[in-house]
Order: C-alpha cells, then structure tokens, then sequence
C-alpha cells in the first residue's frame, strides 16, 4: 500500500497542479490512458467545488489524500468551508447554486459517473469531504 | 490555454487548446465573446476541440454560456473533433443535442 497527502491553499491556479499530481500517484497502479483522464476529471471537479462553493473566494486549505491498494485508488478531497445544506439537492445534475455564472451543475455527476465507488460528506460550517474510489482493469478484467 | 480564431466563408473558427478549468475559463471567455461580438453576422461558429487536453464541468459551463450569446445573434454551434477525454463529458452532458459535433 502506498499513501500521499497534499495541502495547498484554495486557489484556482492549484487545479491543474492537484489534478496532475494524483494523476501522477496513481501510475504505479498501471490505469489505462482514459481511466488516469477519469481520476484527472473527477480531482478537477472536487477541488474546483472547495474553491467555489466551499470556500466562496475566501482563504482556506485544500487537503487531497490519497491511497493506492491492490489496483484501487482512493482520493479523499477535504476543504473546512461552509459545507453542504442540502446533499441530495447538491447531487442532481444540473443543480448549481450559482445559475448566473456560467455553472453546469455537473460536477458530482461527473465524479459520480467517471469514479468507481463516490461518497460525500458534510456539515454546514464546518466543511466537506469526498471519497471516491477507482478500481483499475475493470473492464480489461472482464474481457481477459 | 490558448484560443485561435478563423473565417473560412459564414464559419466563424474558434480552435481552443491546452487545459480548460475554473482557473483557465476567464480569460477565454472574454476572448471568444469579443470574437462572437465582431463577427455577428455569420452563420455559425465552430469550436475546434482537437488540442483540449483536458476539460472538466467548467468547459460544460463555458460552452452553454457561448451558445446562447450565439442564439442571440441567430448563430449555430459546432463542436468539432474533441479529444476523447473531453468527448466523454460532452456526451454524458447531453451537450451535442445543441451544438452538433463535427469528426473529422
């Protein structure tokens, strides 16, 4: 088993950097091209929500935490913000809580759809966390 | 990211490349409205997609938000030869039932 933990500050400009870098942990498990381009998207989306929603603009940390077993990856993407209100709403796709900002609305449904296995939890004001687990090979196991 | 542009006849070409998230988008929003603004009287406008590296939801955003300026100007939207990375979101968007994909 092997682990990493990152913690950077909520700005848009460590996207790129915290989506690359767990990318780049999870190549010791062997995923294939468009597997490593899910994890990528999926990491994308769940800092880009610290940042927007969990944090609003304002100053905070992101701690992303990663975990490689067997051929399963677990991301675990951490901010202390406002948190969710209302996480059944939240995960609807096409629910954003900024309409007037360009937002799709499909995050979670991205991470939802792009990961194996994806959970989230939080508190209002005191933060949330998502877990969510990919399993490399499936499909390639199931042919062979 | 970086953002080309072209006329080829009444197509308006918009050729994006690079990496486009929350942190990327401003800048080629301004860009690709400015580019809508002044070329108003085409028919359409098609993004090429082929040098996206990678997009997230932010890039879902981004092209609903330039559809309809287009709308407002009676302009269509392509989305031409995306990247299979981008491809897959654009497809479980249901993004293509308003701008069409072109492969070419």
């Amino acid at each position: 088993m092997n682990e990493m933990i990152l913690k950077f500050p909520a700005r848009s400009e460590n996207e790129v950097f915290a989506r690359n870098a767990v990318a780049a942990f999870a190549l010791t498990l062997e995923p294939s091209l468009s597997e490593l381009s899910d994890v990528k998207t999926a990491v994308s989306e769940a800092v880009t929500n610290c940042i927007v929603h969990g944090y609003r603009g304002r100053e905070g940390w992101i701690t992303v935490a990663c975990r490689a077993a067997g051929s399963t990856l677990t991301v675990e993407v951490t901010d202390e913000g406002c948190g969710i209100a209302d996480i059944p709403k939240a995960l609807e796709p096409f629910f954003t809580t900024q309409p007037s900002e360009e937002r799709s609305g499909m995050g979670f449904t991205i991470m939802q759809t792009f990961m194996t296995d994806f959970k989230v939890e939080s508190k209002e004001d005191a933060g949330t966390t998502v877990t969510m687990t990919k399993e490399f090979g499936l499909r390639r196991a199931n042919v062979g | 990211m970086k953002l080309q542009w072209g006329k080829r006849g009444e197509n308006l070409y918009i050729y994006l490349s690079g990496e486009l998230d929350e942190h990327s988008v401003a800048e080629i929003r301004a860009r690709a409205d400015k580019l809508i603004d002044e070329n108003a009287g085409l028919s359409r406008a098609v993004f090429n997609l082929a040098g996206l590296r990678f997009m997230d939801s932010t890039g879902i955003g981004f092209l609903i938000g330039r559809y309809k300026r287009l709308k407002r100007y009676g302009m269509g939207m392509y989305l031409e030869n995306p990247e299979s990375s981008a491809d897959k979101i654009l497809s479980l968007s249901g993004l293509y039932s308003l701008m069409p994909k072109i492969q070419e």
